[in-house]
């Protein structure tokens, strides 16, 4: 499930080309962003609400795998399908993963804007 | 370009921006549908992205408005989407979506597709812009045709055409299809129709229009007859029209008076005659079309058949037999025959035919490009009285003279002299009103001293139908023996307190022959049908003129024909005028 790499450096790298000046907003965006979307995730969970859950999971996934980070992606994928499925009593399981993806992304992405 | 961008993920949004500004685009973002809307309407972008996944409004409703405000306008939309089933993806694109953008963006690709849609975009506005082009050009031919059409009604008018006799299909812009259709009374009594079909369409065959109507109502009105006048439409055309370009015509003249029909025909479809008995006689084309052969090679020469009133004679284009039906089989000159033998007793021909025509192509109105005219045979006194409403000429003439007008040798046989004496006698002003009574004079006196006088034709032979076709023969035959022979008009004209006085005195070359006697003969016959012409002609001049004396042997008949000029309203009428025009200034 997570064989996929945390960051696609090589993504990330021509983000970097086109955004230029932008970059680090980009990833201060996405960073701000994720927290939000994670916040939805939770929020649809408790609320019992698959299909506000599917969507929050379907957008996130979008802007995990635009930014470069492909485990991450995969697992926001997982979520939106159980989510459409509608299996709920599976999901906060793949919620915590996600959480916990999301801060070493985080943490990766700070390095990454520092070290480039 | 413009290019909107309508996406709620902040940092997908940022990236997207980022790639198509780097393709040289100025780019809108939008961060719902209903902003991605609003900025569509104030800014129409010429390429939208759109997220299909977004608050507010989804990017599926979003597309449906922005096609909606786009109308015509072809604009691109392309949804953006991380990969998911291919059912979504296939909804984007019924939504009106054109193509899909896949998460991660790939900026080759997305430089690729957008410069795509790009070209089909400027393909569509070229597509568009030809095509408003040609629809505003089309809206001006419309025009002008319409303009054009004005003009021609104003030389070609209807003539007689509203007459009650006449029933024709004809549409309103058939001019523009090359079909004209003319009718005139003939100043002697009877109709004068005249069916055309220029080869091609538009203005060319519009034009070829223009002079043939000129002729035929200058020449019809002067008193001409049909083949003087189809001589000189032909000799026209030819004239005018490119090698190649012709009318294909036919020429009715119907004489009520002596029930007779001449008729010609070149390269329409079958002309009728259709009998009040029912029987139908075929007046088939024997002749090339108007402007293909020069005056020398030219043959004016008119079938020639009695008819009594109820008879009809029907003309057509081939417009007519050509109208095809749903499997596209044409109506044909065979359903035309088929039609008129199934003809009950009473039914009209035109109306039977029009409606089987619509019948057949299953037209509600028959096609623009079909004319079809029948003139039903009525009696002369029916068609009298409606000849004397025209106007006077202001200008002073002529009022006291006298001349006298020779006609001799072979040009007995190649000239008609009647619309050149009417002419003289139609200078009196005043008389003008008059002259259908003065052709008929003239023509009766000239027609008598030619075929019964110079040509000896015995008026008996045209009683029956066999004699008819003989007497016609003869005639032609006989014409070429005109050596020595003349026929001479003294013509003479003076005023009286109320109006004036003509004169006429007719001679001519032949033996002679007992004027009275000889047409009591002919009406004593007795036969059930034919036009007993002689005896009617005698009774009407009579009627008309004051006195009619024969002198001799017969071959020198005078006519004294008093006529009275009307203190109508249209003579007050310039008065009133000048009495208005004092009171203005």
């Amino acid at each position: 499930m997570t064989d996929k790499p945390h960051l696609d450096e090589e993504a990330l790298a021509e983000l970097q080309d086109v955004m230029d000046d932008e970059f680090d907003v980009l990833i201060q965006t996405y960073l701000a962003d994720s927290r939000t979307r994670l916040d939805s995730l939770w929020q649809t969970l408790n609320a019992g609400d698959a299909d506000g859950f599917a969507k929050s999971a379907h957008s996130f996934k979008g802007s995990c795998v635009n930014i470069g980070a492909p485990c991450l992606g995969a697992l926001c994928m997982e979520a939106e399908q159980l989510g459409k499925a509608g299996k709920l009593e599976a999901a906060p399981a793949v919620v915590k993963a996600i959480e916990a993806e999301f801060s070493e992304v985080s943490a990766r992405l700070t390095t990454f804007g520092d070290v480039s | 370009m413009k290019v909107l961008i309508a996406e709620d993920s902040d940092s997908d949004r940022l990236i997207l921006s980022a790639l198509v500004r780097r393709l040289g685009h100025d780019v809108f973002e939008a961060r719902d549908g209903i902003e991605a809307v609003a900025l569509y309407a104030q800014l129409q972008p010429d390429i939208v992205l759109l997220d299909a996944l977004m608050p507010r409004m989804d990017g599926m409703e979003a597309a449906r408005q922005i096609k909606a405000l786009a109308g015509e306008r072809l604009v691109p939309l392309i949804f953006l989407s991380s990969l998911s089933d291919a059912s979504e993806l296939a909804r984007c694109l019924e939504a009106g979506g054109d193509d899909f953008l896949v998460k991660p963006y790939n900026r080759v690709i997305l430089e690729a597709k957008i410069n795509a849609f790009n070209r089909m975009r400027s393909m569509h506005q070229v597509l568009s812009d030809q095509r408003d082009q040609i629809r505003r050009q089309n809206e001006s031919l419309v025009e002008e045709q319409e303009l054009a059409r004005r003009v021609f009604d104003n030389v070609a008018h209807t003539g007689c055409l509203n007459a009650d006799n006449i029933s024709y299909h004809a549409s309103p812009m058939s001019v523009f299809n090359g079909d004209v259709l003319f009718a005139a009374d003939r100043p002697g009594g009877g109709t004068l129709i005249f069916l055309g079909d220029f080869i091609g369409h538009g203005l060319p065959a519009a034009i070829g229009a223009m002079p043939v109507a000129e002729i035929f109502y200058g020449m019809a009105t002067k008193g001409f007859g049909a083949a003087d006048i189809l001589r000189e439409i032909n000799r026209k055309l030819c004239r005018i029209l490119p090698v190649g370009m012709f009318c294909c015509g036919a020429m009715v003249e119907a004489d009520f008076k002596i029930g007779q029909l001449r008729a010609w025909n070149g390269g329409l479809p079958d002309g009728w005659l259709v009998r009040a008995n029912g029987e139908r006689v075929a007046i088939p084309s024997r002749h090339l079309p108007l402007g293909v052969q020069n005056t020398e090679q030219f043959s004016a020469s008119m079938t020639v058949l009695p008819a009594a009133p109820g008879d009809q004679v029907i003309i057509m284009t081939d417009g007519f037999p050509e109208s095809s039906n749903r499997q596209g089989q044409q109506f044909g000159e065979a359903g035309v025959r088929k039609v008129l033998e199934q003809l009950q007793p009473g039914e009209a021909p035109f109306h039977a035919l029009m409606t089987r025509i619509r019948q057949f192509t299953d037209k509600p109105e028959a096609t623009d490009d079909i004319t079809l005219c029948v003139l039903t045979i009525i009696h002369q006194e029916q068609h009298q009285a409606q000849n004397d409403r025209l106007t006077e000429s202001a200008l002073a003439g002529p009022v006291d003279w006298h001349c006298v007008y020779e006609v001799r040798e072979q040009t007995l046989a190649d000239f008609n002299p009647l619309p050149l004496l009417l002419h003289i006698c139609m200078e009196v002003p005043g008389l003008r009103r008059k002259s259908g009574e003065v052709y008929t004079l003239l023509s009766e006196l000239y027609n008598n001293a030619l075929e019964h006088g110079v040509l000896q034709l015995p008026s008996e032979w045209k009683a029956s139908p066999d004699g008819f076709g003989h007497y016609y023969q003869e005639r032609k035959r006989r014409l070429s023996q005109t050596r020595g022979h003349y026929i001479r008009f003294s013509l003479g004209h003076q005023p009286t307190e109320t109006g004036g006085r003509l004169q006429v005195v007719c001679e001519d070359s032949g033996p002679g022959f007992d004027f009275e006697r000889y047409f009591e003969k002919v009406s004593d016959t007795g036969l059930p049908s034919g036009p007993k012409y002689a005896g009617r002609g005698l009774a009407m001049l009579r009627r008309m003129a004051r006195q009619l004396r024969v002198h001799g042997c017969g071959n020198h008949v005078e006519i004294v024909y008093d006529w009275e000029a009307v203190d109508g309203n249209d003579r007050a009428q310039p008065g009133h005028n000048e009495t208005q025009r004092i009171a203005d200034d």
